[in-house]
């Protein structure tokens, strides 16, 4: 690890003021992610600005939804009763990601700008755009069984690891940002970018932008969902394939659905395509194998993560009649 | 908590209501516009750094770089060794230790973060003459074999039963996955959770 400075902010403000001037300068909360990069040389931060101390832990519930704090740390978020009740998917999907100690540690908005697990990224004696742009990709023609399907470009093939991410999409959730001029909200479908030709930017936010939080309104969809992450092994693994699913039904027809998945793509993955297949449809097994169809059309391969494909396929189909029955 | 239906976009322009933020409690979430001449945190560092740690019930003062992680820390600087470094990046959880009462990876863990909170390592779950009941635990069902990854596991385990989770086998094989054993004591380490856990030492 290079040596640093440190700098402990007191309040928003300060922080993102020390932030945004700065382009070695980093936030720091529960750290699982920037000092494990920071290990492996991949990050070489010069000032980590510790945000711990600001007032932004708390998850509050009011007759619209449930406000998250970026603070709040994975196993809170989990914990959280109102999330449980109205927002399955979301505590699901948290308690499948890591391990009991990494989610003691782990904030929610870290969670959302984490980096991605591609080992070429992490190893720096390694071609990566992402690390170093312009460098090209080693995971094209290389070691691809873990790298996305769908959404990569010439660029980039990596996948996004969160669970969380994935499941903020099923249920419509908006990130709360604070930046040098004041306080904007982002829907989480807008908040992550596809690699393009420059895969070092992942997100639409500026330098030294702080995430205040992350809201979920309530809704009858996201009520009734649920989370299925397909993985190498049983626990403490990173998706090959994951499934968050929305549905709200009416007398066994679905009047709204959102369908997102992870481990297929450089960013969590909504499919609109599903979710226009499901919608106004009976809550059956031809409509989740015609959603799950749809999904699945646009994808395509690198020879060693081909079988993400129909294991998609297959998940989705299962997610859905998970879903369906839990109603 | 009431479901009610809301539409996102009813939910996005609630967001922005003055009437919202007044009626919540705790931190200011919509502050205004930053202030032009806002003040930068203070920086310490790159050079050691003079803090004190509360380790075990007792203040411990150290001088180290901002980058030295707690597991450093306590191994290097205070010889505290019971606390291992297995793979240092928080994917085997020999190193776990409590933060208050909390278990934490501390390989992923900056020293300097941890002041003003209470820390507890393996060496301090003993009363003076009396294991802990996970410690006996580990012993009466031979948790172990080669033993590096003990304190690791002990130490989640303690944290575990903070949790109040599902002691049944499955449950603690989930609840206890961040540990890793290389020997593959298992069977043994999850019998000696249940048999604490349980209630039934």
């Amino acid at each position: 690890m290079n040596p640093f400075r440190y700098a402990s902010a007191s309040d928003v403000d300060t922080a993102v003021a020390t932030v945004q001037p700065d382009r070695g300068a980093y936030y720091i909360a529960g750290g699982t992610n920037i000092l494990d990069l920071m290990k492996d040389d991949v990050e070489r931060p010069q000032l980590l600005v510790d945000i711990t101390q600001l007032p932004l832990h708390e998850i509050t519930a009011d007759a619209d939804g449930v406000r998250l704090g970026a603070l709040a740390t994975m196993a809170d978020a989990a914990d959280a009763p109102a999330v449980k009740a109205n927002f399955p998917v979301v505590s699901q999907a948290l308690l499948a990601g890591a391990s009991p100690q990494l989610r003691n540690m782990a904030t929610l908005g870290g969670n959302i700008m984490q980096r991605t697990r591609c080992a070429y990224f992490r190893d720096t004696s390694q071609a990566c755009n992402k690390r170093s742009p312009g460098l090209g990709c080693a995971a094209i023609g290389g070691e691809n069984r873990l790298h996305a399907v769908v959404g990569t470009s010439d660029h980039c093939i990596c996948t996004h690891p969160s669970d969380f991410a994935v499941a903020l999409l099923s249920v419509d959730a908006v990130v709360r940002v604070r930046g040098l001029r004041g306080t904007r909200s982002i829907p989480i479908d807008r908040f992550h970018v596809l690699p393009g030709s420059t895969p070092n930017i992942e997100s639409v936010l500026d330098w030294g932008d702080l995430i205040e939080g992350i809201d979920l309104p309530l809704s009858a969809h996201a009520r009734n969902s649920s989370y299925l992450k397909v993985r190498d092994r049983a626990s403490y693994e990173f998706a090959l394939v994951s499934v968050a699913a929305a549905l709200e039904l009416d007398s066994g027809t679905i009047r709204g659905a959102r369908v997102a998945l992870g481990g297929v793509a450089p960013v969590p993955w909504r499919s609109r395509e599903a979710e226009a297949a499901l919608t106004g449809q009976p809550a059956s097994g031809p409509t989740f194998a015609t959603a799950a169809r749809a999904a699945t059309a646009g994808m395509r391969g690198y020879g060693q993560n081909d079988f993400k494909i129909e294991l998609a396929r297959r998940a989705i189909e299962r997610a859905l009649h998970t879903t369906a029955a839990a109603a | 908590m009431q479901l009610r239906r809301v539409t996102r976009r009813r939910f996005l322009s609630r967001l922005t209501l003055p009437a919202l933020v007044v009626g919540l409690s705790g931190p200011r979430l919509f502050p205004a516009a930053l202030a032009v001449n806002v003040s930068r945190a203070p920086a310490r560092g790159p050079e050691a750094v003079e803090f004190s740690l509360n380790i075990n019930g007792t203040t411990r003062a150290l001088a180290v770089e901002p980058r030295v992680t707690l597991l450093d820390a306590l191994r290097d600087r205070l010889a505290l060794t019971g606390t291992k470094k297995g793979c240092d990046q928080g994917t085997c959880g020999a190193c776990t230790v409590l933060v208050d009462g909390r278990r934490v990876n501390s390989c992923l863990t900056l020293a300097i973060m941890t002041q003003g909170k209470a820390v507890t390592t393996i060496e301090g779950l003993a009363q003076v003459d009396r294991l802990h009941p996970m410690q006996s635990a580990f012993l009466e069902h031979d948790g172990f074999q080669c033993g590096y990854c003990t304190p690791g596991q002990i130490m989640s385990a303690v944290g575990l039963m903070a949790e109040h989770r599902p002691t049944d086998a499955a449950s603690v094989r989930e609840w206890m996955s961040g540990n890793i054993c290389r020997c593959g004591a298992y069977p043994n380490i999850v019998a000696a959770v249940q048999s604490v856990a349980g209630g039934a030492v």
